[in-house]
């Protein structure tokens, strides 16, 4: 195994491109350290990422908006107060992932490209309308994070190819978001179903929703009819009962030991709603 | 294939080794720089007991290549104690006989120290969660935890 620790994203892509064999990025190493040690991926070009300028930076852009370096960790999104104020929902989700250690390391950018149905910032991300700067051969392109996995393990990122940045849209005002997952325990455990909900509000009326699923199918989810649900409404039972239905209804989930099929898709139902209620309730700014 | 020159500070000292890109920090601690507190559990980031801190952040040594702690500031569980003298944490896991088998007493004082730094004044919450990354398989906990927030309590006192 080489590794390459390469000062820019351009040389990043370079190596890549050129490299011959299995090629993984390097960047909090929480899963890529996981698997090359139970030899599931064994890389013969290991690059790591972080001697690059700037990735570990979180900066607020004039416009509100945030961008974060790919090697950004979830220890230091939590402790950072301004982007927890205006992204609870994304911060809280990667909050979820590991034990203190982990968090010390893992990254939104590893936890996407993982490509793990489960994985529980990526519904947050997807629901907040984040896009990721992808660096290649050609130059820099923007790619929506749901446009990123192609199924478990797999992304649409083709050979060379490195995300750059992860671009988080200006909160606005009137507008909350947040992620809720279900697992068995209280703490350090896959999501068995995890649902991101963002939202805002003209009064008390929902305006623009979004809405996102894990763990219920190949992919994360961004589900269209739970938007059209809640949109228009105060988030009245009726409404948060449509959301549920159609939150059931996307559903494509496994059998397995953590959850049936069955209880994923009443617990994506009852997720939706929640989360719904706690981003409405971000969004008129009251805590949750 | 040539292996990588690493320098890099551990408890203090600038050191460096030689190490092959696919050994992990806690390889290089235990077999290049024979710091063998951290321990190897699991081996996958799940038990806690390799942790140390890598430029003041907690990390399981584990999940780091040695390659990447070039140029870093590393402190280890050999480091804790002041010579001869225990740290506080050291000296309260003794009296609450807060450890049986003690493989996991390294990484969980380690944790358990960055804790304090981070915050003097723990809920019983905060340290369980905290130490949730840490597993210890003979105290059922309960020890671990009223060592910690004791030792809170009196480096509070004292300070």
């Amino acid at each position: 195994m080489d590794y390459h620790s390469p000062a820019s994203f351009a040389e990043a892509s370079a190596l890549a491109a050129n490299a011959t064999g299995v090629t993984r990025f390097l960047a909090g190493g929480t899963d890529v350290l996981v698997q090359l040690r139970s030899e599931l991926v064994t890389p013969d070009t290991l690059i790591d990422i972080k001697k690059i300028d700037g990735v570990s930076d979180i900066t607020r852009n004039a416009d509100g908006s945030w961008t974060l370096g790919v090697a950004a960790t979830g220890a230091e999104m939590s402790e950072h107060a301004e982007l927890s104020r205006d992204w609870p929902g994304v911060v809280e989700a990667m909050d979820l992932i590991g034990s203190t250690q982990v968090q010390g390391r893992a990254t939104l950018t590893g936890n996407l490209c993982n490509g793990s149905p489960a994985a529980d910032s990526v519904p947050a991300m997807v629901a907040a309308g984040v896009t990721v700067s992808v660096t290649g051969p050609d130059g820099t392109r923007e790619v929506a994070v749901e446009d990123i996995p192609t199924g478990p393990g797999k992304t649409s990122l083709s050979k060379g190819e490195v995300i750059s940045a992860v671009n988080i849209p200006a909160r606005g005002n009137n507008a909350g978001d947040a992620y809720l997952r279900f697992i068995p325990r209280t703490e350090m455990d896959i999501a068995v179903v995890g649902v991101g909900v963002s939202l805002r509000l003209d009064g008390d009326t929902v305006t623009e929703a979004r809405v996102s699923l894990g763990a219920v199918a190949p992919t994360v989810l961004l589900v269209e009819d739970c938007a059209k649900a809640i949109i228009g409404s105060t988030l009245d039972d009726a409404a948060l009962d449509a959301l549920a239905a159609a939150a059931s209804a996307a559903c494509n989930p496994i059998d397995d030991k953590r959850g049936t099929i069955e209880f994923r898709t009443e617990v994506a139902g009852v997720l939706a709603k929640r989360a719904a209620k706690i981003a409405y309730a971000r969004a008129k700014g009251e805590k949750a | 294939m040539s292996k990588l020159h690493v320098t890099t500070t551990v408890n203090g000292d600038e050191v460096d080794f030689l190490c092959d890109p696919r050994e992990t920090l806690l390889d290089c601690l235990r077999d290049k720089l024979n710091l063998t507190g951290a321990k190897e559990g699991c081996g996958t980031g799940d038990c806690g007991a390799c942790s140390v801190t890598v430029d003041g952040r907690l990390v399981c040594s584990c999940l780091m290549l040695g390659a990447e702690a070039e140029g870093k500031t590393i402190e280890t569980v050999e480091g804790i104690a002041d010579g001869d003298v225990l740290h506080p944490l050291q000296q309260k896991f003794i009296e609450h006989a807060a450890l049986q088998c003690g493989i996991c007493t390294p990484g969980i004082l380690v944790a358990a120290k960055s804790l304090l730094e981070k915050n003097p004044n723990p809920t019983e919450e905060e340290t369980r969660y905290w130490l949730a990354g840490n597993l210890c398989r003979c105290t059922g906990y309960d020890k671990i935890i009223r060592a910690v927030m004791e030792t809170a309590e009196e480096l509070r006192e004292a300070s």
